[in-house]
């Protein structure tokens, strides 16, 4: 039984992403979408927070999300994943449900 | 599988609706199946007839109705929610003594209870927010 | 399209949870969920409430909005028990970084440490955010 958890807000604006890490028990996966995609990328004020996370975790970014914002995969924390749409829709069917941290 | 998805923002003003329906189309174009798609707070402004965005933009609403049309896509907006907010169907308007009515093809406006639905008929159930 | 036979019957127990994590009038989310959970209720479905993070100041006792113009609507929270919604989690965490107790809250709650409610999100089966 596990959980995808979608974050869909910068950590610099909320504190969604880091609650989703409190509450995201080992083995769950994250997605992050919008401009949740920030907290994805290296050499921020934010990356040791999701860097953490992929020890309990794996860690998924949407690639539209970060290419509409000017990123690259490149940019992206080593162990993150880009996904599209489609990944997005087989990580939902993977885990059993879906947590949205709005 | 069978997917519900709530959206709880409007068209432009936040990416939930965007988000949600390319969202819808990915769960389509696997081959699983739209159960409904229900609309809740400023999401039910996803909703109306009468948005006019600029040329070169997409436009979310026709979007949601061109999805109905061709694959019979539940679209739900929430009574309450609607009226809060001033979108109405026609038997909506009357009851309301309203002049005007403004929902769009392939929109239904119903009650919570059918979110409740969703949530107990559907495999997953994927909500789409601020 | 399933199978009659594959639907969820009308014995289909789900268990809902209901996060709130949003403080109350500065925007509608905790207004409407509660809207939700109140309509969910007929449903007869196992549900529970999360208040975390700043969804805990929903539940603050003595909310006078006069003032600002908005109906008070912290009453129908003491009224969930009549709708036979009791599980009313409210996160110890979240209520100590405030600076409140659960003597602070305006109906009975069962305080439970992040770590718990972390757990018993994961056995729930649909999960709401607003």
């Amino acid at each position: 039984m596990s959980m995808l958890h979608t974050v869909n807000k910068s950590p610099f604006e909320r504190n969604t992403l880091v609650s989703c890490l409190g509450h995201a028990t080992a083995g769950s996966a994250i997605l992050l979408i919008e401009d949740g995609v920030y907290g994805a990328l290296e050499g921020t004020a934010h990356s040791d927070l999701l860097r953490g996370a992929l020890a309990e975790h794996s860690v998924y970014v949407l690639g539209p999300d970060l290419n509409a914002r000017g990123m690259t995969d490149a940019q992206v924390i080593e162990g993150v994943s880009v996904v599209d749409y489609g990944g997005f829709v087989d990580l939902t069917e993977k885990h059993e449900k879906v947590q949205a941290w709005l | 599988m069978k997917y519900g998805i709530l959206v709880n923002e409007g068209p432009y003003q936040h990416q939930a609706s965007d988000t949600a329906y390319q969202f819808a189309k990915a769960v389509l174009d696997k081959g699983h199946e739209l159960y409904r798609v229900f609309f809740y707070h400023d999401g039910v402004n996803n909703g109306t007839r009468f948005a006019v965005p600029p040329q070169d933009d997409r436009k979310i609403a026709e979007l949601w109705s061109q999805m109905a049309e061709a694959h019979g896509t539940d679209l739900v907006i929430c009574i309450a929610a609607a009226q809060r907010r001033g979108l109405l169907d026609e038997g909506e308007a009357k009851r309301q003594g309203k002049d005007g009515n403004n929902i769009a093809p392939g929109f239904r406006i119903s009650g919570l209870g059918q979110l409740i639905e969703a949530g107990i008929q559907c495999d997953r159930l994927v909500v789409f927010g601020d | 399209m399933s199978e009659p036979w594959e639907e969820e019957g009308p014995g289909t127990i789900k268990k809902f949870m209901y996060v709130n994590r949003k403080p109350p009038y500065g925007t509608i989310y905790a207004l409407e969920s509660l809207e939700v959970v109140l309509i969910a209720a007929a449903f007869e479905q196992d549900v529970s409430m999360a208040f975390l993070d700043d969804g805990v100041y929903q539940l603050k006792k003595g909310q006078d909005t006069k003032g600002i113009g908005q109906k008070n609507f912290s009453p129908t929270y003491r009224a969930l028990e009549g709708y036979d919604v009791e599980k009313l989690y409210v996160e110890a965490e979240s209520l100590a970084e405030r600076g409140l107790s659960e003597d602070d809250l305006l109906v009975p709650v069962e305080v439970m440490s992040r770590e718990a409610l972390a757990e018993l999100m994961n056995e729930q089966d649909v999960i709401l955010s607003f």
